[in-house]
């Protein structure tokens, strides 16, 4: 498995950055950063959301060049100009979306990045890939198409692959952020493997206990300056310290339910190759907030989409506020009420290339003549910016924003009286503090009656801010549970499909 | 803060663009032994020298102005609308049809003129919404969509002129009967430029400029075209869109083989859409979609165009090569766009 095309060949590979500095526009991203990173260790980069991390990591492997400063691979200066440049280098970057081809099978995802040789052979790529993915444990099926995957299967992939070019080095950007629990427990042993092997593993997140469980050594950046650097072991309360310069506490959860129902399922039935949903009944109350809990590509996507019509039931009904909205299209769905915010938010959520003000153009309600009142969308788009904390410009194109501050924008274009919002992963990628934020504003909802149905893979998330919880566990839903007599350990098993016997007393097999 | 800076180092390639192009085909000029200079002094000649060749630079600038309005339609909801060139043929077919329908009664001409130049959108109109089903209804790519369809336009052409439509007694790729001259678009004077076709071309573009700029309607075929499925979650009927932008280009490139008809030629011939389809779809890529440029860039090619009929009379060259000049220019101005965005970086 030993890589043909690497520029230089070596097993080790010390990574040191001197004075790098990037500017991108008026913010200051990465303000004169020093680093050395060792191989052998798993290095940690903390910092909230816009802190400059993901800047620092895209100068590392190419993705963009650094106004000033200098890299240093084993004491030599190098200039890396594109990514291809820098894999030649020995470092790869995994990225908080993953760059794969969804339409192609995963081998040839996997051969695509090869150099050399017209016919990409097949068979010993196979070879290499099944010896590969048996080191770490992991078990994908290389004839599988890659847009069945999960984002966890995706990044094992991505994992492999980069190894399989001959990384030294490797670059995982917010890597825990919509995986299962189980996949990142595997993605953290094979890192410990990769560590133990000498690559250098860097370790960008924001979250403490990913950082903790993981790395050696931490460095926190906090707007785009380096504040400081710790080894392990950490203490909790200082790394939020240094990442926000003072300390926060979750909000509380309040049940604001009432008795009205907004939603109902009726023996629903829906099928998503390869998944299979059915029986399902539910009645979601108003001002009411249902966490869905399971390993990713469980099925709670598919039942989300089901209930805003992106999937259309097979049997069974979909009644919103005394209406059967079984077979009736999404914008159908939006008329009466109901608002989706899916998970990858510059494909489904926003539309790049367009400005925050003609977003609020679009989404919404209000002075719909012939003609775009410009003005009145620009002070709208400003009264948004500044409720919502958004950090930008009406005339500013929405791809520029950080993912926290787009996901912001995402929240704030909702309009006001909406019956349900159904959210995919509504905090991934977001720090601390603005995941307390958009949970606070959602509450703000919750009290005006609106109900919220939510996915996510932070099972903490669900258990602070649910009032009831549904589990999936392929294909299967559990009853309703109450969230405040959950512990955190029960719905991890029950994630991991143990205990559905014991605890909902069903017959069905698992 | 920096805008101003920006806009001129974009106008700087531009010019560039417009430099390399000049360059480029002064070296072809050389390489077949002619002189470039004289040639393009030809070239502006031909297409400034007196009004009559004024007037016909004009003649070829409203079908040009009016398709590239249309195309501005269809580029904004993110589609490559190759079959332009059958929407005009489909246009003029419509119109000669219906003419022909009202020849001998006795309705007015004005009348007659103003039916057959709205059947002719309608037929552009249809040509592009067939175009627009294959696309959303039969997950047909645009283009391949266009060029089938272009050449059932073409066929369908000659067809009629060969057989149906063909003069009594000869078929000629002269084509069809030409109309007696009360049911011709009036011009000035002697000159062949028809005050009503550029009244036309000049609405059309005030139209197509405040759509895609101040409407509700404009701005979410540029979210359509910029993010499908995004678009489509802010509750924007996604293919209706992209339909609708479909049927407002064949309506403007309908209008265009309208006008070839009634104001150019007075009768329907085989090459009735003169390749004005393509051209347009250069002017868009060189004016960047951009409405406000459209004006004058058609201006100069269609001057090129004109102009470039000296070139085989005097220095017997082919007058193709203002061809050549057009498609470089649109080349070089979009790799030194590259350059550009290399150069500035990116965002």
């Amino acid at each position: 498995m030993s890589s043909p095309f690497l520029k230089i060949k070596r097993e080790k590979m010390n990574v040191e950055f001197k004075n790098i500095n990037k500017h991108f526009g008026p913010v200051h991203a990465n303000v004169d950063i020093n680093l050395s990173i060792k191989s052998g260790s798993i290095f940690g980069i903390l910092g909230e959301n816009g802190a400059g991390k993901s800047t620092l990591m895209k100068v590392l492997s190419g993705f963009i060049q650094p106004d000033s400063g200098e890299i240093l691979l084993d004491d030599k200066v190098v200039t890396i100009d594109s990514p291809a440049d820098a894999i030649n280098y020995g470092i790869g970057m995994l990225h908080q979306d993953p760059l794969d081809f969804p339409p192609m099978r995963l081998i040839e995802n996997f051969i695509v990045g090869q150099k050399g040789g017209l016919v990409p052979s097949y068979k010993s790529t196979m070879k290499d890939f099944e010896e590969l993915q048996k080191k770490f444990g992991f078990s994908l099926d290389p004839e599988a198409y890659v847009d069945t995957l999960t984002v966890g299967e995706r990044q094992q992939l991505e994992i492999l692959r980069l190894l399989w070019m001959g990384a030294n080095a490797l670059i995982l950007d917010e890597p825990t952020t919509g995986i299962s629990s189980l996949q990142k427990e595997k993605l953290f042993a094979a890192l410990k493997i990769l560590a133990e092997q000498g690559k250098t593993i860097i370790f960008v997140s924001h979250k403490l206990e990913d950082v903790e469980a993981l790395c050696s050594r931490v460095a926190i950046l906090r707007k785009g300056i380096l504040v400081g650097e710790v080894p392990a072991p950490f203490d909790s309360d200082e790394l939020v310290e240094m990442m926000f310069g003072k300390v926060i506490t979750l909000g509380e959860r309040n049940n604001l339910s009432q008795e009205k129902v907004v939603l109902e399922l009726k023996d629903l039935y829906v099928e998503q190759y390869p998944l299979r949903i059915e029986n399902v009944n539910f009645q979601l109350r108003a001002g009411e907030v249902i966490g869905l809990a399971g390993m990713e590509g469980s099925g709670q996507d598919i039942l989300l989409r089901a209930c805003v019509g992106l999937i259309r039931p097979i049997s069974g009904k979909v009644i919103v506020k005394e209406k059967d909205l079984s077979h009736k299209n999404y914008l159908e769905y939006m008329e009466n009420g109901v608002s989706f915010l899916p998970a990858s938010r510059l494909e489904e959520g926003l539309v790049p290339g367009l400005t925050l003000a003609e977003h609020f153009t679009i989404a919404g309600d209000e002075k719909k003549g012939l003609f775009i009142d410009k003005d009145y969308f620009k002070e709208k788009a400003e009264k948004m910016i500044d409720e919502y904390h958004i950090i930008g410009r009406p005339d500013l194109n929405v791809e520029s924003l950080s993912g926290g501050n787009q996901q912001r924008a995402a929240l704030s274009l909702l309009k006001n009286s909406l019956s349900i919002i159904l959210l995919e992963h509504p905090t991934r990628g977001l720090d601390i503090e603005s995941a307390i934020y958009m949970w606070g504003k959602l509450k703000e909802r919750c009290q005006q009656g609106t109900s919220i149905f939510f996915i996510s893979g932070d099972l903490e998330e669900i258990l602070q801010y649910s009032d009831r919880i549904l589990v999936f566990f392929s294909g299967h839903v559990s009853p309703p549970m109450d969230a405040s007599t959950t512990t955190l350990d029960q719905l991890g098993q029950l994630i991991g499909g143990k205990g559905w016997k014991q605890v909902f007393d069903t017959k069905e097999k698992l | 803060m920096n805008k101003s800076r920006t806009r001129s180092i974009s106008l700087l390639f531009q010019l560039g663009g417009l430099v390399f192009s000049l360059l480029f085909v002064s070296i072809i000029l050389i390489l077949v032994k002619s002189q470039p200079l004289e040639a393009f002094r030809l070239i502006w000649e031909g297409a400034t020298g007196n009004a009559t060749r004024i007037s016909s630079v004009l003649v070829v600038w409203v079908p040009l102005l009016l398709v590239t309005c249309g195309l501005l339609s269809t580029f904004t909801t993110g589609m490559w609308n190759i079959g332009i060139e059958g929407q005009i043929t489909v246009g003029a077919i419509f119109t000669t049809g219906v003419m022909r329908l009202f020849l001998e009664t006795s309705l007015s001409p004005v009348l007659v003129i103003t039916i057959s130049i709205l059947a002719g959108m309608i037929g552009g109109a249809i040509w592009a919404g067939l175009a627009g089903v294959l696309k959303t209804f039969g997950g047909v790519n645009e283009i391949f969509g266009g060029l089938g369809l272009n050449f059932i336009a073409t066929a369908l052409n000659i067809g009629l002129i060969f057989g149906a439509w063909s003069r009594p007694g000869v078929a000629s790729m002269s084509g069809t009967e030409p109309f007696p001259e009360q049911f011709w678009l009036p011009t000035f004077q002697n000159f062949r430029v028809s005050i009503w076709s550029i009244a036309f071309a000049i609405i059309g573009l005030v139209i197509i400029y405040f759509m895609l700029q101040g409407t509700h309607f404009g701005l979410r075929l540029k979210a359509v075209g910029k993010g499908m499925k995004s678009a489509f979650r802010m509750g924007i009927p996604t293919w209706q869109h992209m339909m609708l932008s479909f049927i407002i280009c064949g309506l403007f490139a309908g209008l265009a083989g309208a006008i070839q008809v009634t104001a150019v030629y007075h009768r329907l011939i085989p090459s009735i859409s003169s390749g004005y389809g393509f051209m347009g779809l250069m002017i868009a890529m060189l004016i960047n979609y951009q409405a406000i440029w459209l004006a004058p860039i058609a201006l100069f090619f269609a001057a090129l165009n004109i102009g470039g009929i000296q070139l085989p009379i005097v220095l017997k060259l082919d007058s193709s090569l203002t061809g050549v000049l057009q498609g470089s220019l649109v080349l070089f101005v979009m790799i030194s766009q590259g350059v550009k965005q290399k150069f500035l970086g990116r965002k």
